[in-house]
């Protein structure tokens, strides 16, 4: 066991986790957190992605020691209802989730990418969402979405 | 129906209300639990509607919204007939201690059938309430006017009572009369006349789903997010080799060096679980297990060698579908002889996570929390599995990782339930990846024979379609029976034997024709990870793949343009109208033989495709626009156009996603996706093995026309446009190419080689 010290979506935590263990698994199963999801446990999906002082990381994969005095932004984090993240708002102007399962990598990938690159072209766009899955095919609601919110953030 | 007077309300309870129907005031919800809950009864009207203490209405939908946002077209069709603000209307899903048995998500049924009842019901309580009102006034009905959720007098405002002070609170306990059907034909006939289309003022509307800010926002739980308190992890150890079953476990390896872990073995029915869930992770994979061999399983014939072996395999059953006229005559008569065949491979559901399922087993007692399809059928089947009755048994469905027909949730219900049963705790299985690509059901994999006869001027006389392949139901589609999940099948329990597959549905009208099928035997008797049964449109896109190329191939054969030859050849106005509607909607050029429009090796190939089918009342036609590139064998699906006829739209949004979803996962499952296993080892276990399609190969535009003809009642549109999807790719690669890919997927390897076989040849 080793003990980790971060700031998880704006809060000072502590917590223990296994030297082995994923910061998937240490948000879920230590800090019962609900997002992010586990959706293969190998970096091929996007299910499980957390910003990492902003910079997308997919959970699944990386030690929960990573963390350590950094900052870990979740889904939850990255705005609300009240106070949406542009992306966010953007998807849900758009109604882009059917089952939602795979939302969490999409809108954190987005954000991150969109936040680097307010203007990205759609060959941009395609290239930088490569490796996320959505199994329901919500890909053609997915850009409309991303286009609104650049559209917004313009 | 015993309806009390005025009178006899006023006097049992002096309340200023009127209880249309009820001798007792009985809450909505009851505070005790009976010793044995009963069941909704489906030919009461409180089985489907509940009008709350505020005036706000529950109705009880037992199918559920898995990601098409019915959810809210349920909503609109039950606040159309009430009369109520939408927003005072909720669904309550896939529950069942609260919702009749209408069969779950099943056969894109959710407002076909689904919503039939809900729709009744909702007519029927209005009237109940019209004439409750009409009593208390003593004024004809014909005088009372209802607008969101208020009775009213015409002319005289001051009178007017709303549905909560009618009932708010109550029961109606007023008979409707149930048609007796269990699952999907569930109905019920009522004294009310719903209302004519022509009054609608909430169906028709694209109004926004209910589910979307809680998948946004990351707010809502799926049934991977459900804790109960005391509850275990537990991961399940399948065999790693074909027909392996479990010999010697050494739990005490583990258990000593994580003394927190159990392992739970029955047979073949082997699991970890654990306090916490990374460790039950880590248990799983460090647990030795030493498989021994069945010496009775036969090597399989591997995915490359599976369509040969298909061919040879015996029939276990041959339907022929549709017989008309004599084929065999007009074969005979032929001048000439068109034909062809077809292949499909075996395709995962690949959920986008594994499943995941909750179980609470204590005394006489299970409650599942399921992101199943089917929750009224784990019921059923967990009933069996634990030799309870079924109301002792309360699923409650959850959303999950996507569904889209017999994936892996009801094999995770059935194990959670098995170890809640053995531990006395609560207990929560998920798999890991491998779990949701090599060890779901998969859709079986077919070989399409394909014949037609012409005379000597060129028209078709005869047409001869026959698949075979593995059945659609080697495990049935649902849960209700432990013998069909894996749980059942590695505690030993014997197996079913259900044979089913599926024939091309459309209109030509060819003199004399026969569609066919045979099944051949599973790959494995047993707990198998290639077990098949339904994967969304069971069977539609394999069995379209077939047949709709093959009207391409015959158009082009006897130089036609393959749109001029359906739309000469069907024979239904509707599948004839939807065909036009998706030629005029992309302007169709036609076309009677492939113009490579490139010669060079490293330029785009351009090209254009249709394919047309209807199914259960609904009509498709899709055009596909592709790019091909030679150099690296990627086919992209540029530009996609749909035209759709599904009868009365209910909430046209939610339907053009849906449709728009129908061609992602149809292009993904003809571009990408093939289950590959050897001899004894399935090697599609995560996304690197199993790819789907991504972001890079989504089309540019998916261009939808909804034909409305809303005179027709509703029918589906879960599953119909995806039946169109991989034949429209082929005929367009077709048409860029001048090759046929006759066996999906169109992998960039068999591409490539498919299109160097051809310039060696020319
Ligand atoms: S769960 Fe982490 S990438 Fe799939
Ligand atoms: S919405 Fe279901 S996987 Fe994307």
């Amino acid at each position: 066991m080793a003990t980790v010290h971060f700031t998880l979506d704006g809060k000072a935590v502590t917590a223990e986790a296994d030297e082995d263990q994923p910061l998937l698994y240490l948000l879920r199963d230590e800090l019962g957190l609900n997002n992010p999801h586990f959706g293969c446990g190998l970096a091929q999906c996007g299910a499980c992605t957390v910003h990492l002082d902003g910079e997308p990381l997919r959970s699944c994969v990386a030690p929960a020691s990573i963390v350590e005095g950094k900052t870990v932004t979740t889904i939850r984090g990255l705005g609300t209802p009240e106070h949406p993240h542009p992306v966010q708002q953007a998807w849900a102007d758009e109604q882009v989730p059917q089952c939602g399962y795979c939302v969490n990598g999409w809108i954190m990938t987005a954000a991150a990418l969109l936040r680097k690159n307010p203007k990205a072209s759609d060959a941009e766009l395609r290239a930088g969402l490569a490796g996320l899955k959505c199994r329901c095919g919500t890909h053609l609601s997915i850009m409309r979405a991303i286009k609104r919110a650049q559209a917004r953030l313009a | 129906m015993s309806t009390l007077s005025r009178r006899a309300v006023l006097q049992a309870g002096g309340a200023l209300v009127v209880a249309i129907a009820l001798p007792r005031l009985v809450p909505v919800v009851d505070a005790a639990a009976p010793a044995m809950p009963a069941l909704p009864d489906p030919s009461q009207l409180d089985a489907w509607l509940a009008v709350l203490p505020d005036g706000s209405v529950q109705a009880f939908f037992g199918k559920m919204d898995m990601g098409h946002g019915i959810e809210i077209a349920i909503a609109q069709i039950v606040a159309e007939e009430l009369d109520v603000d939408i927003e005072r209307v909720s669904i309550v899903m896939g529950d069942t201690a609260r919702t009749p048995n209408q069969g779950g998500a099943s056969g894109s049924t959710g407002i076909s059938n689904g919503a039939k009842p809900l729709r009744n019901a909702a007519a029927e309580a209005r009237r109940l309430l019209v004439e409750a009102a009409s009593r208390e006034w003593d004024v004809p009905v014909a005088r009372l006017a209802v607008a969101q959720g208020m009775v009213s007098v015409i002319g005289e405002p001051a009178r007017s009572l709303s549905y909560a002070a009618l009932v708010g609170g109550r029961k109606f306990n007023a008979p409707v009369e149930w048609n007796k059907s269990v699952g999907n034909a569930m109905d019920v006939k009522v004294k009310a006349q719903p209302k004519a289309r022509g009054a609608y003022k909430l169906v028709g509307q694209s109004l926004p789903r209910r589910d979307v800010s809680g998948k946004v926002f990351g707010t809502r739980d799926f049934v991977t997010d459900l804790r109960v308190p005391g509850m275990l992890h537990a991961r399940m150890i399948r065999p790693p080799k074909a027909g392996q079953v479990v010999g010697h476990v050494d739990s005490a390896a583990l258990t000593t060096k994580y003394p927190q872990v159990q392992v739970v073995q029955d047979k073949d029915f082997l699991a970890v679980v654990a306090p916490r869930e990374w460790l039950a992770v880590k248990a799983a994979r460090e647990l030795k297990v030493e498989w021994r061999p069945d010496t009775a399983q036969k090597p399989w014939p591997g995915h490359d060698g599976l369509h040969a072996w298909i061919r040879k395999a015996p029939v276990l059953k041959r339907d022929d579908a549709l017989r008309k006229g004599d084929v065999e005559a007009a074969f005979a008569q032929a001048a000439r002889v068109v034909d062809a065949e077809y292949e499909w491979p075996l395709q995962s559901h690949a959920c986008m996570g594994p499943a995941c399922a909750v179980a609470d087993v204590r005394g006489d007692r299970a409650t599942v929390w399921t992101g199943s399809q089917k929750p009224h059928s784990v019921r059923d089947g967990v009933a069996k599995l634990l030799g309870m009755p079924i109301e002792a048994v309360h699923t409650i469905w959850v959303m999950g990782p996507g569904s889209y027909g017999r994936n892996d949730a009801g094999d995770a219900a059935m194990d959670a339930v098995w170890l809640s049963k053995r531990l006395g705790k609560p207990v929560r299985v998920q798999g890991m990846r491998h779990d949701g690509t090599a060890w779901d059901p998969k859709g079986p994999a077919c070989v399409h024979r394909s014949r037609a006869a012409l005379d000597a001027q060129g028209k078709v006389i005869a047409w001869d379609f026959t698949s075979r392949g593995l059945s659609r139901v080697g495990v049935s589609f649902n849960e209700a029976d432990p013998r069909d999940t894996l749980a059942g099948q590695s505690l030993g329990m014997p197996l079913p034997t259900d044979i089913g597959f599926g024939a091309p549905s459309e209109s030509y009208g060819f003199a004399n024709k026969r569609q066919a099928w045979e099944v051949v035997p599973p790959l494995q008797e047993r707990y198998s990870p290639l077990r098949t049964s339904h994967l969304r449109d069971p069977l539609g896109p394999e069995v379209h793949f077939g047949s709709e190329q093959f009207i391409d191939e015959l158009a082009l054969a006897t130089g036609q343009d393959p749109v001029a030859f359906r739309l000469a050849n069907l024979t239904a106005p509707r599948d004839i109208a939807v065909v036009k509607a998706a030629a005029d909607r992309c302007n169709w050029t036609p076309r009677v033989k492939p113009v490579i429009r490139s010669k060079k090796q490293d330029a785009v190939l351009t090209g254009r495709g249709m394919a047309y089918a209807t199914r259960a009342g609904t009509v498709v036609a899709v055009v596909i626009d592709v790019e091909v590139t030679p150099a690296t064998g990627r086919v992209w699906a540029r530009r996609v156009t749909v035209a759709h006829d599904c009868g009365l739209v209910v909430n046209p949004r939610g339907l053009v996603q849906t449709i728009e979803g129908n061609v992602i996962h149809g292009l993904s499952r003809t571009l990408f996706e093939e289950v590959q296993f050897d001899a004894d080892t399935v090697r599609s276990v995560d996304w690197a093995s199993y790819p789907i399609l991504e972001m890079q190969d989504a089309p540019e535009a998916v261009d939808v026309v909804l034909l409305d003809s809303a005179q027709s009642d509703p029918s589906g549109a879960g599953e119909p446009t995806i039946r169109c999807v991989p034949a429209a790719l082929a005929n367009a690669f077709y048409d860029a190419t001048g090759v046929r890919l006759r066996r999906a997927p169109f992998t960039p390897a068999r591409v490539k080689k498919a299109l160097q076989s051809r310039s060696r040849k020319a």
